[in-house]
């Protein structure tokens, strides 16, 4: 079997979701005896290329004009899924982030290939690509399999898949780029950074997430602190974010993002089923709540009973002298 | 302006699900159906633009005799008309082949804009809004979080990691509505109302000629799972100042996650 693996650059870097990505994909090939390569499109990246070496992903190709220095979702998509069908790719592998969520549908339907979002286990069984993912926000799994010569796209959820370095040498290959202009797509004209201050929950490792019982927006400065210390995100509950207190891009839940950090500290937030689909599946779960039946209490690896008003500035000072301890 | 909204018609967010029969089912607790959340967005989007340039906007189904119900719902909130297409053939069908049904169906239509939710909730692919404008060879942007148009050009800003990037496409184009975008009106008595007199074409197989070979076989099902279950937590109760010390030991020594 032979596997391409998009990697997505930003700001002049491969993404770390995209080596997590490749370095399951390869997990699979190698098991099943199958290779696996990489594809990357842009405006100068052959340099950034590269860098790929280090997931041991052997041979990549590099798709490089000026015409393509802006990110133009169908147009790369439609570069993928011709490329995949020239080359006899079996399985096309994204990350399920922004982007990989926008190229990947895409690429299903430009090559016909069926697709499977946002897995979060990747194995083989009977000989087969078999593939887990998420369902009602999390509350239930599916389990698909593509049967022997079946084609398939895929995305794969960050944070989840462990990444496998095992460097070796690296081929670019530099593909010439068809005429695709029948092509309707859309273009990035700009991007808009939110503030620097702080990472996006979606990509944090750690983060503080407050609810309703924050009572006011005032109050999120002191998780935000916390989140500065720890080097992590800023969440929210819908509750607190339909108050106008916290933008929307915090948000965390079924209608908000699914995240899966390490770290979940959950303060003033009662655990509605809609807002545990978003972060039961993160490795540790911290509640604070000074409501002892509250749901969050059966989702939580470490409970505190009280008043978040009392328990976080404490917590913030016990953080900041373990981090100051290195 | 001709504006289709594409609706799914979904479990609540309030159902409960048990994996049963040893992964071969689901058994559903609380079984109440609606429309996708997002997909009032888009039916709202739908309605605002048609409030400023004038136009048609029909709410789209692929569904079962029930997913009236959800159709009725857009009608109610003001979209025109409707089309259901509900065959037994359609039932159950992956991303892919759902896309292939609903642009067999549009391709026939002239429009100017097709709205959709971000993701349809239960299924949570992601995937449809995008096939279907692949197949109908027409941009589409994701996650949109707002969305100005003059009439032959879109320019939104979409939701990314850390950010947002400020997308432009030309019409028609396919559009999918992230919260943040507006906030869907409640139906109105009148509204209501009206709704039940208004059209739901209802369209099968044979009325858009595609059949079973257009769909995918490649990718079977394996069965469904329970997520892992949480091993049973700690509750620290104590005094603020104990807990929180307590608590920090607990996650860099146990939990090892700081
Ligand atoms: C279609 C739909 C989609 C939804 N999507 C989401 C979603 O994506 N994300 C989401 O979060 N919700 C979502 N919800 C809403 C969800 O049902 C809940 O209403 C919401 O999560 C409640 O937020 P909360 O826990 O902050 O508030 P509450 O439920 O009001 O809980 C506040 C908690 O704070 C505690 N508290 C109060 N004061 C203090 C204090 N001083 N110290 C410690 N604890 C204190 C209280 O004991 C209580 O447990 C959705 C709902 C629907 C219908
Ligand atoms: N069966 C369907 N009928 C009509 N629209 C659908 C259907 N499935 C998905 N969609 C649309 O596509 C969007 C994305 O759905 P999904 O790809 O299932 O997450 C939904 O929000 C709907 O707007």
């Amino acid at each position: 079997m032979k596997f391409l693996v998009y990697f997505e650059v930003r700001d002049g870097q491969i993404k770390k979701a995209s080596f997590e990505t490749a370095s399951a994909a390869k997990k699979i090939a190698d098991e099943i005896g199958g290779e696996t390569f990489g594809i990357i499109i842009g405006k100068d990246v052959s340099s950034i290329a590269k860098s790929a070496q280090k997931v041991g992903i052997k041979k990549i190709f590099v798709i490089e004009e000026e015409s393509l220095s802006k990110i133009s979702n169908s147009l790369y998509a439609k570069i993928i899924a011709e490329f995949t069908k020239e080359q006899g790719f079996d399985g096309v592998f994204f990350s399920a982030t922004s982007q990989g969520k926008d190229l990947a549908p895409l690429t299903s339907g430009f090559s016909d290939f069926p697709y499977i979002s946002d897995c979060t286990s990747l194995l083989i069984e009977d000989g087969k690509v078999t593939f887990v993912k998420p369902i009602y926000s999390g509350k239930g799994l599916l389990k698909q399999q593509a049967e022997s010569g079946a084609k398939f796209v895929v995305s794969l959820r960050p944070n989840v898949f462990p990444l496998c370095e095992a460097p070796v040498e690296v081929e670019v290959e530099k593909i010439s780029l068809k005429d695709y202009s029948s092509i309707k797509t859309a273009i990035v004209e700009d991007i808009e950074k939110g503030s620097q201050e702080l990472l996006d929950v979606a990509e944090a490792d750690i983060i503080i997430s407050g609810g309703r019982g924050m009572k006011g927006p005032e109050n999120f400065q002191m998780l935000k602190e916390v989140a500065k210390i720890v080097g992590g995100a800023m969440g929210a509950s819908r509750a607190a974010v339909d108050s106008g207190w916290v933008p929307h891009a915090h948000q965390v839940g079924q209608t908000g993002k699914v995240v899966s950090p390490s770290l979940y500290i959950a303060c003033g937030i009662s655990g509605a089923i809609q807002h545990l689909a978003g972060m039961s599946s993160s490795k540790v779960i911290v509640a604070i709540n000074k409501d002892k039946e509250a749901p969050i209490f059966n989702v939580a690896t470490y409970g505190v009973i009280g008043d978040l008003f009392e328990v976080v500035p404490h917590l913030k000072e016990e953080l900041k002298a373990l981090k100051e301890q290195g | 302006m001709r504006i289709f909204c594409l609706i799914k018609h979904v479990r609540d967010t309030e159902t409960k699900i048990k994996v049963v029969e040893d992964g071969k089912k689901l058994e559903f607790i609380g079984d109440n159906k609606i429309i996708s959340p997002y997909d009032e967005f888009a039916v709202e989007e739908g309605l605002k633009i048609k409030e400023k340039f004038g136009g048609e906007v029909i709410s789209l189904t692929l569904g079962d005799e029930d997913a009236i119900k959800s159709l009725r719902q857009a009608m109610a909130m003001g979209t025109d008309s409707s089309i259901l297409i509900n065959d037994p053939l359609f039932y159950n069908l992956d991303p892919l082949s759902t896309a292939k049904v609903i642009a067999k169906v549009l391709e026939k239509e002239q429009f100017d804009l097709i709205l959709t939710g971000k993701h349809g909730v239960g299924d949570d692919n992601q995937a449809v809004s995008s096939m279907v404008a692949s197949m109908l060879n027409v941009p589409v942007i994701t996650v949109a979080v707002s969305l100005e148009i003059d009439g032959q050009t879109l320019k939104a800003k979409r939701e990314i990691e850390g950010g947002f990037e400020v997308v432009s496409a030309s019409m028609p184009a396919v559009v999918t509505c992230q919260k943040g975008l507006n906030e869907p009106r409640y139906p109105s008595l009148k509204g209501i109302m009206a709704a039940k007199k208004k059209e739901i074409k209802t369209l099968s197989a044979k009325d858009i000629s595609i059949d079973h070979l257009s769909f995918n076989k490649g990718i079977s099902f394996k069965g469904y799972l329970e997520p892992p279950p949480r091993p049973k937590g700690k509750i620290i109760e104590k005094d603020p100042k104990d807990a929180a010390k307590e608590l920090v030991q607990l996650l860099h020594e146990e939990a090892k996650v700081l």
